[in-house]
Parts: structure tokens; C-alpha cells; sequence
């Protein structure tokens, strides 16, 4: 067909004199290669793959735009038929504007500027690497049908089998009657007995009276004194718990404004850390990310997938706390922009040292180089974070005795490490050796 | 003994605004270590930086290795670690239609114009990377594409 159009679009130029000269017959087969290339336009139009369409789409389009939604730039299901219909806008113009939008407006195009202002001037990259058919296919893809939502397959559960509870009731129940059977048993015999005994005339030799044991207790010192040294050891013990667990709240589990899962973020998608606590790096404080931070992602991310639903949270539940998250930094999703009315979040802090204990992110993270797991456990397992450690100081002193430092490409520590191993004739230092155990280094 | 006397980070007290310690800067003043930044938030910014901007950072003080390190946390999770578009992110379909550094015509200016601002559906990194790691960061990625055109 290409060829057909090639020999079109040669004939007139070569043989320009010569066209007016045409014979019939001439002319009937250049009208017959004219309508054949008419006709063909149109199929090569059907020969649009929407899968290829889709793939294109995803790599070049999808950064700002979506079928059915607005992004940073409009939504494109139907886009053609939209254009042509409302806007008397063909191919050609399509071409034009995603080969290269900003000329287009240059132009003076009247849809293309006002397009262009209404989406506040956010200019359409330049995709001159798009050939003709690339464009189709895209365009193939735009114009399929919304697929219907998948109906949820509803299946029926069978009852949970209570086999199991009801043979141990069952067990139960006999064993029950068994016992009250056996206790009847002994009391029928011990009566039966006692009236043997009456008619025979045997006397039943009642207990002796003895001392209560409360006196006799109270008599015997040694029993005394043992039972009162019992008395204050397991006080002793009860109070040192007691005053031990003042202000550890390890596992502490409290429920957050905004549901939001370490293990989806960090762990599916592994995001590191540091993405969104940033400060840790550099600061005395592991930040809480400012909602900016979220946003850098959930402008894009507006619903969890299907399969990040789990049976305990539905994907409802998922896309109910992203539209929370909306509501708080004050972001319109359907039109794309902040309306400037937010409500922070008042996240509920987990982690907490006292006033009188120093802690410094920085120093373990970027200096010491520790995983931030060692201190916070498996973070990104967690769908609902809590406190790890305990955070006390024989938790702190344990982990500053054990721990070698890593003074390898370690500028910081060049000169003390230098020092200290002469000191101690050992190669590796640990924390406490380099003074991790003093005093003021945490108190002061 | 136990609570601070002074103001807590993120703390709630009464003499702020909202109740709320954290706050923005005051208008018109600028961190100790940071200076102006004279482009605007447009398209005509963006044309400029892409024209004029350049690094404050002499060739011996580019760290790579920690161009690297800030990259891979930042920027690696949708760019991909190599900056072909292809992060763990994109990967998963989670977000789509991140471009390859090699197709994009992009300079030291407009690098570190975007990380500083934002563009379309990327946010602004300012607040998570300081002055001196947005350049350091730019470099990186002036690396990585000069390997992707390779």
C-alpha cells in the first residue's frame, strides 16, 4: 500500500507536463490509484493494534495522562472522536500537537491555547519519535471501551466445618456425666458403709482435736520468719517491676489518624526509609514526612491496586485513607489542582525518649551507618507500626558494648580510632571503648 | 524530668498558630547555608534554567558516591537506578510513563530546576535534599544520561 501512495505522490512530480496530456486510460488508472488510496487510509486506520497502543501509552502518555481521569493534562478516552466531533479537529492536528504542542500554539491555534491555559499552562513534551502508526495504535487504545468492572466473584464459603468442636463437646459432655456417675457411685457406697456399720455396731473413731493450724503457724518461728522474708522478697520483686517499666512502652500500637501501612510503602514497594524520614540523615530528629512528601507519589497513586487488598483491609478501606490524605493537604483530585484548605495530620508519636536522655538520628544512621531496622525491628513488615525496642539505657548500653564501630571510609573517626586502638592494643573498637558508655555523651 | 521545657519538635502548644510547632520559614528569610534561588515556578523559569543555570560545584567536590546514595533513595524508585524510567515503582505499574534521561533534552539547569520545583506529576524535592545534595544529585544524573546516550 505504501508503494501504492509512493508511485501517487512520484507521478504528479515527474510527470507534471505530461498530466495534462493524460490519456483516458491514463487517467481512469491514476483516478482508480486515487480512490484505492483513499480506501486505504481508513484500513490502515483499523490496522491500529491497541496493545501495542497501550504499552506506548504507558511509557510516553500515562506520566500525565490517564483514560478517565484528569491529570496533569486532560483525560484521552475517546480523545479523537472528542476532537473531531466538538472541536472539528482531525488527525492531522493530532499529529501536529503531540509531535511538537508548543509550535501548535505558537501558531495561534485556537483550541491549542485554550486548551494549553486551561490545564494552566503545563506544556505537552515533544514526542517527534512517533511514527504515524505509533500514533494510531495509541489512539486505538484511547478508543476502546471502558472494560466493566470485574464482578466480584461472590463465592459462596461452606460452612466452617464444626466437626472438631462438636466431638470435643461431645468428649466433654461424657466425660461430665462419667464424673458425676463416679462421685454418685462413692457417695451411695460411703452411705451403704455407714449403715454396715450402724447395724454391726461399729463405732467410728472421729478425728482427734488438734491444735488449729493458724496457732500452731504462730507458734513456730522458724515458719514465721521464713514466710515474712517470702512476704517482702516477692514486694521487693513486684515493686522493682513496677518502677521498671515506668515510661517503656515497648509495642505500643496506637491507632494513627491515617492508616498508613510501613509494610505496602516500604516493603511491596520498597521505598527506602529515608525517602520519606529524610531528616534522619542529617538531623538530631527521624522527620515526619510534611504531606508534600506523600503527594510526590499519591498525585499519581489516587487508588491501591486490586491486589494490594488484603482480607483484613478491602481496597475500599485503602482508597478511603488516600482520599483522606486529600482532604488533609487539600488536594482536588477530579480537578487536578490544591484548593489551599488543608488539615494537618496529628499523627500520634510512638517513639519517645525522656527530656533527660539525648538521642541523635544522624549519628547512627549516617555516621554509624545502622540500618534503621536494628533500633525500629522489621518496619517494613509492619501494617500497623509499633515500638520494637524497649528504648531503655540497658538496651542502649548492650548495643554500645556489642557493637564494633565501622571505622573503614570513615573520615570521622579516622583520629580517635587511631588513638584508642594503641590504647587498647585491639584492631576494632567498639561503641563503649569510644566512650559510648560516659555518662554525658547522652546525659547532660 | 521526663517532658521537655522548651518547645518539642512537632509539638502542640498553644502559642502557635493552629497549635502547630511546625511551621514554614517567615517569608523572606532563608536558612543559614542556602541561597536564592532567582528562577520562577513557570515555564519561562524552567526555558532559563535549562539556559543559564549551573552548578556552584567545582569538578573536585562532585561526589559521586553520594550522588549515588541520595539518587538511589530519591530519585531511583521511579527513575530507576540506571535513570532509563525504569524504577521498582514504574516497574510494579504503580506509576507509569517515566521517561528515560537519554530522551529527554535536559541540562544542568533544568536537572536541578526540576528537582528544586517539581514538573507535572513529579513534586518538588527541595525539602528533602539540601542545596548542596540537589547539586550533587544533578551531577549524578548528568552521569547517568551521558551513559544512557553512550
Amino acid at each position: 500500500m505504501k508503494k501504492l501512495r509512493q508511485s501517487l505522490e512520484t507521478t504528479p512530480n515527474v510527470d507534471m507536463k505530461q498530466v495534462n496530456n493524460l490519456q483516458p486510460l491514463q487517467k481512469l488508472i491514476f483516478l482508480s490509484l486515487v480512490f484505492f488510496s483513499i480506501f486505504c487510509t481508513p484500513l490502515q486506520a483499523q490496522e491500529a493494534d491497541p496493545t501495542k497502543g497501550k504499552s506506548l501509552f504507558n511509557a510516553n502518555c500515562a506520566a500525565c495522562h490517564q483514560l478517565d481521569k484528569k491529570m496533569t493534562g486532560p483525560a484521552l478516552r475517546y480523545v479523537e472522536t472528542r476532537l473531531s466531533e466538538d472541536e472539528g479537529l482531525d488527525r492531522d492536528w493530532l499529529n501536529a500537537w503531540i509531535r511538537n504542542s508548543a509550535a501548535v500554539i505558537k501558531s495561534g491555534d485556537a483550541y491549542a491555547n485554550k486548551i494549553y491555559k486551561e490545564y494552566n499552562g503545563a506544556a505537552m513534551t515533544a514526542f517527534p519519535q512517533l511514527s504515524d502508526q505509533d500514533i494510531s495504535n495509541i489512539l486505538a487504545y484511547t478508543a476502546q471501551d471502558k472494560a466493566a468492572p470485574a464482578v466480584a466473584t461472590v463465592t459462596t464459603q461452606a460452612p466452617t466445618s464444626t466437626e472438631g468442636g462438636l466431638s470435643k463437646d461431645i468428649i466433654l459432655g461424657a466425660l461430665a456425666i462419667l464424673f458425676a456417675l463416679l462421685a454418685l457411685g462413692l457417695f451411695l457406697v460411703n452411705k451403704t458403709l455407714r449403715r454396715f456399720a450402724e447395724a454391726n455396731e461399729v463405732e467410728i473413731q472421729e478425728a482427734v482435736k488438734r491444735p488449729s493450724l493458724w496457732k500452731a503457724f504462730l507458734k513456730n518461728q522458724f515458719l514465721l520468719l521464713a514466710t515474712a522474708i517470702f512476704f517482702l522478697l516477692s514486694s521487693a520483686y513486684f515493686v522493682y517491676g513496677y518502677f521498671m517499666q515506668v515510661g517503656v512502652d515497648q509495642g505500643y500500637e496506637p491507632i494513627q489518624p491515617i492508616h498508613y501501612s510501613h509494610k505496602i510503602h516500604a516493603g511491596d514497594n520498597g521505598i527506602d526509609c529515608k525517602y520519606c524520614h529524610s531528616s534522619a540523615r542529617v538531623s538530631k530528629h527521624s522527620g515526619i514526612p510534611s504531606l508534600n512528601v506523600c503527594m510526590n507519589c499519591h498525585k499519581s497513586i489516587y487508588e491501591v491496586a486490586p491486589s494490594t487488598a488484603t482480607e483484613e483491609y478491602s481496597k475500599e478501606f485503602y482508597d478511603g485513607e488516600i482520599q483522606k490524605l486529600y482532604d488533609a493537604v487539600g488536594w482536588d483530585d477530579a480537578e487536578q489542582k490544591y484548593t489551599g484548605k488543608t488539615k494537618p495530620v496529628k499523627w500520634v508519636r510512638i517513639h519517645n525518649l525522656p527530656d533527660f536522655a539525648y538521642f541523635n538520628h544522624s549519628q547512627h544512621v549516617s555516621v554509624a551507618g545502622l540500618e534503621c531496622q536494628t533500633c525500629h525491628g522489621p518496619v517494613e513488615e509492619m501494617e500497623i507500626m509499633y515500638q520494637y525496642s524497649p528504648l531503655t539505657m540497658g538496651w542502649c548500653i548492650n548495643c554500645h558494648r556489642e557493637t564494633n564501630v565501622k571505622v573503614k571510609d570513615n573520615g570521622y573517626y579516622e583520629k580517635i580510632h587511631e588513638a584508642l586502638s594503641k590504647k587498647y592494643g585491639v584492631e576494632q573498637l567498639t561503641a563503649a571503648q569510644m566512650g559510648g558508655l560516659e555518662c554525658g555523651k547522652c546525659h547532660y | 524530668m521526663y517532658e521537655p521545657v522548651g518547645y518539642e519538635a512537632y509539638g502542640e502548644y498553644e502559642v502557635f498558630p493552629n497549635s502547630q510547632e511546625a511551621l514554614l520559614p517567615v517569608e523572606g528569610t532563608i536558612a543559614r547555608g542556602y541561597s536564592l534561588y532567582d528562577y520562577d515556578n513557570t515555564n519561562e523559569g524552567y526555558e532559563a534554567a535549562l539556559k543559564s543555570l549551573k552548578s556552584p560545584l567545582e569538578v573536585s567536590e562532585i561526589d559521586p558516591k553520594r550522588g549515588k546514595e541520595l539518587y538511589d533513595i530519591y530519585c531511583g524508585i521511579c527513575h530507576g537506578n540506571k535513570g532509563a524510567g525504569q524504577g521498582t515503582l514504574v516497574k510494579r505499574e504503580k506509576i507509569l510513563g517515566v521517561p528515560s534521561y537519554a530522551d529527554r533534552a535536559i541540562t544542568t539547569g533544568s536537572i536541578y530546576h526540576v528537582i528544586y520545583y517539581g514538573k507535572n506529576s513529579m513534586g518538588s524535592y527541595a525539602n528533602l535534599l539540601n542545596e548542596e545534595e540537589r547539586w550533587q544529585v544533578t551531577a549524578y544524573v548528568e552521569a547517568l544520561r551521558s551513559e544512557l546516550i553512550k
